[in-house]
């Protein structure tokens, strides 16, 4: 097992997962408490379109998939700030609309395109050195951002309404969350592709809130149990040849089920 | 009247023509008034009436379709930060990550710095709101963890700590036992030497006789200077379908409302105020 650890391309897949946990683990916290996992689905998703363009124009996949997913976030920001009562409807349309735009623009792209599925599924054994650098930027934009606007961004997941009232700047901070998880799909999308992203946001972050008094501990812990979930699932997947993505997922989930249902019989016996 | 319980007569909430819908349907219409400073006031309605929208159309929350609304003097997006509010209870969310001391020092967000940290002066003045409404020694649990009361008082304190010129307060009664309704009451009454409190409840039978003045709403708002519900205001309030008991003039006596037409009703509601 050490010798697979020298290898490059295990070091930069190491590396890239645990800086997908993190974004995902301070992200999918804010993402939870805020009740907007729906929203954070529809920016994942819709972020398939920005793989189309980049395939069709023949551009550089990850700035095409950023600002693609930025826009997306934004729109999508733009549509829901007044939380009307047809916010989940908009959102579905954003998600179905931002992946059709992907498969077509895929279609129209000459030739066969086998990188098209690690989008999908993730290919975290194929990361570029050079996809861990800009991974770090982002991580480090997120918890500077994080850090920077805690109070502002705890206040609003707690009492919106409240919070406009002492003068809160609501929209943009309604906005920045959406970008934030912009960045942080863009970021996972390497890791466990696009279709699993939204696991990385919720299991960890809903495991850990029962258990947590502050939002800076449930995003720590949130982190801490992705990096468990993605070193896991990269380790089984590297000794049974399974696809990493999905293997990662599903270590999240088989400890999701132990944990809750060991939490749950420990519950039972206390009574 | 008791116009000498007002402290200053400087108005600090001032609503002029302000008429409000949801899509098509009307929930306040052209209603004009003014709270002095110092007062303690009561704004009564049946459900649906539209009492938390009026406490919102002056917060700035909602924006009236027609007509002017000043707060402290000024338009509510520059003033709402001097008043403290306390939302009507919701059954809010057991889980989320947050000690009962932090949603107090979340009272004073937009007035803070930056970054994740309050200062010390800061924690000070939460514990000091908490300790007001009798939470101190719950200061670290998790806000889940409370009972429906001590949430509502942990809310009281968030709305407290910023020292407010004006307190606005969406059935503070809700989910608090009789015994500590009274306790509340008389807390309110102190804290109304310095600020100015508007209320909305839908029991009537909760006027305290600590409150100086009452806002019927029911689409319609009548201001009434003085702290009593008379049986033609119910009628006017509370319509056919709903029945209360009055306890303003001492006995409690049940009241089953008719239907009226708004003329009638207001007519007969003036009435009612000059026999009183």
């Amino acid at each position: 097992m050490i010798e697979v650890l020298q290898l490059p391309f295990m070091q930069n897949a190491i590396l890239a997962g645990i800086l997908a946990s993190i974004a995902c683990g301070i992200i999918g916290s804010l993402v939870v408490v805020n009740r907007s996992v729906f929203m954070a689905g529809g920016i994942a998703h819709a972020a398939y379109g920005g793989v189309g363009i980049a395939f069709f124009f023949s551009l550089p996949a990850l700035p095409c998939i950023i600002g693609f997913s930025l826009l997306v976030a934004l729109l999508m920001a733009a549509l829901t700030v007044r939380q009307h009562g047809r916010m989940d409807t908009i959102i579905g349309v954003l998600w179905a609309v931002g992946m059709a735009t992907g498969i077509i623009l895929v279609d129209l792209t000459p030739g066969y395109n086998v990188d098209l599925l690690s989008f999908l599924f993730g290919s975290i054994l194929a990361v570029p050195r050079s996809d861990v650098h800009i991974m770090t930027a982002l991580v480090c934009l997120i918890v500077v951002v994080v850090v920077l606007f805690y109070k502002e961004l705890l206040s609003i997941s707690y009492d919106r309404e409240f919070s406009q009232v002492r003068g809160v700047k609501v929209v943009p901070l309604h906005f920045m969350i959406l970008c934030l998880v912009a960045i942080a799909v863009v970021m996972t999308i390497r890791v466990v592709g696009l279709i699993l992203i939204m696991a990385l946001f919720t299991i960890a972050p809903y495991l850990v809130e029962k258990y947590t008094k502050s939002l800076a501990r449930m995003m720590f812990w949130a982190s801490a149990l992705n990096i468990l979930f993605v070193l896991a699932g990269l380790w089984l997947s590297y000794s049974f040849d399974l696809t990493s993505g999905a293997t990662i997922i599903l270590t999240a989930a088989c400890f999701f089920i132990v944990f809750e249902t060991t939490a749950a019989v420990m519950r039972k016996l206390r009574q | 009247m008791k116009q000498e319980d007002v402290q200053n007569p400087e108005a600090v909430i001032e609503l002029y023509n302000v008429s409000f819908s949801f899509g098509q349907a009307v929930v306040l219409k052209d209603v004009t008034l003014t709270i002095p400073r110092g007062d303690f006031v009561a704004i009564i309605g049946p459900n649906g009436g539209g009492k938390t929208t009026l406490v919102k159309i002056m917060l700035g929350l909602l924006k009236p379709q027609t007509g002017t609304v000043r707060l402290l003097g000024e338009p509510p997006a520059l003033s709402c930060k001097r008043a403290g509010y306390m939302p009507q209870y919701a059954t809010g969310d057991k889980d989320f990550p947050i000690r009962v001391l932090d949603v107090v020092l979340l009272g004073l967000i937009g007035t803070t710095s930056f970054g994740p940290f309050w200062n010390k002066l800061e924690i000070q003045r939460a514990e000091k709101a908490l300790d007001m409404v009798g939470m101190l020694p719950f200061g670290r649990k998790k806000i889940g963890e409370l009972s429906g009361g001590q949430l509502q008082r942990t809310l009281l304190a968030r709305a407290l700590v910023s020292d407010p010129e004006i307190l606005f307060l969406d059935e503070p009664m809700a989910n608090i036992d009789v015994g500590g309704q009274t306790i509340l009451f008389d807390l309110l009454a102190k804290l109304n030497e310095k600020m100015t409190i508007v209320f909305v409840t839908h029991d009537v039978g909760l006027l305290s006789r600590h409150v100086k003045s009452v806002i019927c709403v029911n689409q319609k708002v009548f201001f009434h200077p003085a702290a009593e519900i008379t049986p033609d205001m119910a009628h006017m309030l509370l319509g056919e379908e709903c029945s209360i008991d009055l306890v303003a003039h001492g006995l409690p006596h049940r009241v089953l409302g008719q239907h009226h037409s708004h003329d009638k009703v207001l007519k007969r509601h003036g009435r009612g105020s000059e026999n009183d």
